[in-house]
């Protein structure tokens, strides 16, 4: 994907702004642990990269078989004068469809299955090539795309729905937890594993490939 | 405190996607030399865009808490459940705990969404210098506790799929719960075209 319109020069790399109030710093490189915070608006300005490109890349497929666990398997059963009734993701998705809440059904879909499972997907495509340095064909893409989908997935809000849901059923059902429930549990600390990864920085360890 | 130099007097932008630092050739079609996207210094037309969302998100909220999300069908008798009414019943009958985290997930999120953006709208418009920090950090809170206000909706959706015994218990979604996801998607989006650096812009400057 070829850049469009004007293109301005490149500013020394060792300069770096602030997202979230335009100020501008010297980068320096952070020792372990360390967390560099915006002198003006207290805002995150970079954090060590405690985990590599081969770390993230483990969390990444590891997210995936977690995953696909999460969607196979039914998350909860419930029970009641001997009829049993379980559910998975695409069940719920299904039935708010056909129960006349069809934008409900297509957010879930979205933020629940077709965003996480993109981003993973990309990520895990991305960080393939970027073990030794190259970018991947269609890096930019990916990486524009990573971007602009990242807000927009809710695995862990589902996981919480999900007790919420146990809790109010057990006041009149039978509730038995199902191996689904718990691939989400672990989906949910994989998330907050990552969450203070900035893939962005990708774009500063690989390097355009020639060949 | 010694003044610290912002981009846009350095004639510097930073892209929103990919944190490249490139030089302000100040053309309105400026795209970024490394990932492609848009360049700009600010967020185009934030204020408009983020009033327009934010007034679009409030109009939905009303029919979201009057409306009833969800009813409950049980031996023929029928329970209608709004936002509010869900929290009380898992307070009185289930576990205050879990009550508390819908109720701060449900309704003080979206209610301090729309007064935390509203705040900062209004006070960068005027370019108030009044605890501009504070408002960053505002501003941080609202994109980071956004989304779980989607709970209530996962919560009915989990219910309307499991809670099928025919004539003994059903449940089905109400109009309610659209009303509310749409909320929070319109927030979301409001919050997003929102741009913090506008809130230490001051009087002078205007993009």
């Amino acid at each position: 994907m070829p850049a469009q319109g004007v293109q301005p020069g490149i500013a020394p790399p060792t300069l770096w702004i602030c997202e979230h109030c335009d100020t501008v710093y010297h980068r320096r490189e952070l020792a372990c642990g360390e967390v560099a915070r915006c002198a003006r608006c207290d805002a995150i300005l970079e954090r060590h990269h405690s985990v590599g490109v081969r770390g993230m890349l483990a969390l990444v497929i590891t997210a995936m078989i977690a995953f696909v666990q999460a969607n196979i398997w039914p998350i909860v059963t419930l029970g009641l004068n001997g009829q049993q009734i379980s559910t998975t993701l695409w069940g719920c998705i299904e039935m708010m469809w056909h129960q006349g809440a069809q934008v409900v059904a297509v957010i879930a879909a979205c933020t629940l299955f077709f965003f996480p499972i993109g981003k993973m997907l990309m990520l895990g495509w991305v960080l393939l090539y970027a073990r030794t340095g190259r970018r991947a064909p269609g890096f930019r893409l990916a990486m524009v795309t990573l971007y602009r989908v990242g807000p927009w997935t809710m695995s862990e809000v589902f996981v919480l729905g999900t007790l919420v849901a146990i809790v109010k059923a057990h006041m009149y059902f039978e509730v038995i937890p199902n191996p689904g429930v718990f691939a989400y549990g672990v989906l949910m600390l994989i998330i907050t594993a990552f969450s203070s990864i900035d893939v962005r920085r990708l774009w500063d360890l690989t390097r355009d490939d020639p060949a | 405190m010694t003044r610290l130099p912002r981009a846009r007097d350095l004639g510097l932008v930073g892209c929103h996607v990919c944190r490249l630092v490139c030089r302000d050739v100040e053309a309105p079609n400026a795209a970024c030399p490394r990932c492609g996207s848009a360049l700009h210094r600010r967020k185009s037309a934030s204020y408009t865009k983020t009033w327009a969302l934010l007034i679009a998100a409030f109009f939905f909220y009303i029919p979201a808490n009057v409306l009833p999300i969800m009813r409950t069908v049980s031996l023929g008798d029928v329970d209608d459940n709004t936002i509010l009414s869900g929290v009380i019943e898992l307070w009185v009958k289930g576990s205050p705990d879990l009550a508390v985290i819908v109720f701060t997930a449900s309704i003080v999120v979206p209610v301090l969404k729309f007064f935390a953006l509203g705040l900062l709208l209004i006070s960068s418009q005027r370019g108030s210098r009044w605890a501009q920090r504070q408002r960053g950090k505002l501003y941080r809170l609202v994109e980071f506790i956004g989304y779980w206000s989607m709970l209530d909706v996962f919560v009915v959706a989990l219910l309307t799929a499991l809670v099928q015994f025919g004539f003994f218990s059903e449940v089905e979604p109400l109009p309610g719960v659209v009303f509310f996801g749409l909320t929070v998607v319109i927030t979301m989006l409001a919050s997003m075209t929102f741009d913090p650096r506008l809130i230490w812009d001051g009087r002078d400057f205007d993009d």
